[in-house]
């Protein structure tokens, strides 16, 4: 590894098992100035990996990186043994199947309903010309709703989206990305638009759902407690590098200020 | 006002601008004989013809209402096809979307669509496939690409990349991220801009008939010509019916869709 990381011993995973591989990712939007100087990763087989770090340091660049809604300009991402990075346009769509992802801004389609949102999870699996006539397969349906009542929006399925609050969105979307049966999980500051209730409700139910169903979650963060409260593993992210990998008791207020700078803030 | 102590600084080339702009209209007052005498001498014209347009004759309704039929038809159908290839024409040329050559080769086609007015696409129609309907159908359906296109791709082009953003993570084919996260946020625009489209193209059917293309307007056409006021007045009156029948009918499909 080239770049210099503050690990704790024996804290990052196993390479055994795991699902997703980062090697010497770079990211740079304008070239010569790289928002990603070379991150190498492994991602638990299951729980959350919280990814936590300063705004602007490249942690939503990262995370999109991982299913390429943003272009890696170098590296490798291993997913269960296959290169995202070197994909054609229709093995990526095959892979994005496998992944599913929660945003920040919830990212639905406001003028569809509900339940519309949720099977859109399943749109890799059906024509577009079915998709149109929003004929899907009844088992298909019968999961969205099923899904729906898990994060308790039973009674919206038939709803405008944009009639809901923020919490209920987000719980939309989470049910949007399960909706694909996914083998991973990327979840991108799902809380920060959120009060501090709604914030903790959704990270348990990623969790819960996430371990219930066996998926692997990465999630970016910048709430350190949250992430600490929810994370069995945690990458420190800084200037476009990884200044800690570990598990969350493991991560000390020197950690912090590697991650974060500044001396005053933790007092 | 006195130089530099203004709220705004004197903008001297806007004044020349401003200035050169009177003199030219006056100069064309003066060039185009657009004069109150001229106008008063005009009157008497205005009010023989006006004489004769009254009362209007519909004596020859089938006449009448062979013309409209076939306006409306031309409308229609000019319309819906023009419709059905916008819709591909305005998706290339989404910048948000499409590649640039993409889109630069779509935005092209509409501009020549747009370039002229339906009537000189009407005679090119004329000449290239005969007198009649087709040759109407033809010229509006170019117009309706022009004009449906580049709303169409304003449209889409103001849409939100993250919500297309989030259907194109769950790994779905093109055609799946336009139906569903492009579509529902262009939807209800689609709707008003062709019906607004349909009530243009209802407006100019009536016109492309006076070179040929059928419909109204050649009915119109020969009736002036043959100095039938009373059944220009007849034709004319016939066609503000047909308009604000149009006009509500537009009105009922976008209430139908909530647009």
């Amino acid at each position: 590894m080239e770049n210099a990381t503050v690990a704790v011993p024996g804290g990052a995973a196993s390479a055994g098992g795991s699902p997703l591989a980062i090697r010497g990712l770079v990211k740079e939007y304008l070239p010569g100035k790289p928002v990603l100087r070379g991150i190498s990763l492994e991602i638990a087989p299951s729980g959350i990996t919280a990814i936590i770090g300063p705004s602007g340091t490249g942690k939503s660049t990262l995370i999109r990186c991982i299913n390429r809604l943003v272009e890696p300009t170098a590296g490798e991402i291993l997913f269960e043994g296959r290169d995202l990075a070197r994909l054609s346009r229709r093995d990526l769509r095959e892979a994005r199947r496998q992944i599913g992802m929660v945003f920040q801004e919830y990212n639905l389609v406001e003028r569809l309903t509900v339940i519309e949102n949720v099977l859109s999870g399943r749109l890799g699996y059906v024509s577009p010309f079915k998709a149109w006539l929003r004929r899907f397969p009844p088992a298909d349906t019968g999961e969205a709703f099923d899904l729906l009542g898990i994060v308790g929006l039973g009674d919206y399925a038939h709803q405008r989206a944009d009639a809901l609050s923020g919490g209920q969105r987000q719980r939309v979307g989470i049910a949007r990305a399960l909706m694909q049966r996914p083998r991973l999980l990327l979840a991108d500051e799902p809380t920060s638009s959120l009060d501090p209730k709604t914030s903790v409700e959704i990270m348990t139910l990623v969790r819960d759902l996430a371990h219930a169903r066996g998926i692997p979650a990465v999630v970016n963060i910048h709430n350190v407690e949250l992430a600490r409260r929810f994370a069995s593993r945690m990458v420190g992210l800084s200037g476009g590098e990884v200044v800690f990998d570990g598990p969350p008791d493991a991560l000390t207020d020197q950690h912090l200020l590697a991650i974060y700078g500044g001396e005053n803030w933790l007092e | 006002m006195t130089g530099g102590a203004g709220v705004r600084p004197a903008n001297w080339l806007a004044r020349a601008a401003w200035a050169a702009f009177a003199l030219y209209l006056a100069y064309a007052l003066s060039h185009l004989d657009f004069t109150p005498a001229r106008f008063i001498a005009g009157l008497e014209f205005g009010r023989n013809f006006m004489a004769k347009l009254f009362p209007p004759d519909f004596h020859r309704w089938q006449l009448l209402l062979k013309g409209l039929k076939e306006s409306l038809e031309i409308a229609i159908l000019a319309s819906a096809l023009g419709l059905l290839i916008s819709l591909p024409v305005s998706l290339l040329g989404a910048r948000n979307l499409m590649p640039g050559w993409v889109t630069w080769a779509a935005r092209l086609l509409m501009v020549v669509c747009r370039s002229f007015h339906p009537v000189i696409v009407a005679i090119v129609f004329v000449k290239a496939v005969g007198f009649g309907a087709l040759a109407g159908v033809l010229a509006l359906t170019v117009a309706s690409v022009g004009f449906l296109g580049k709303l169409f791709t304003e449209a889409i082009e103001e849409i939100s990349l993250k919500q297309v953003e989030a259907v194109r993570a769950t790994g779905a084919p093109f055609m799946s991220v336009v139906v569903f996260g492009v579509l529902p946020q262009v939807f209800a625009r689609f709707i008003g801009f062709a019906s607004y489209e349909l009530d243009a193209n209802l407006r100019n059917s009536t016109m492309v008939g006076i070179v040929g293309a059928g419909g109204i307007g050649g009915t119109l056409f020969a009736a002036f010509q043959r100095f039938d006021y009373d059944f220009v007045c007849a034709i004319i009156l016939s066609i503000i019916a047909m308009i604000v029948v149009g006009e509500v009918l537009t009105n009922a499909v976008k209430r139908v869709f909530r647009a």
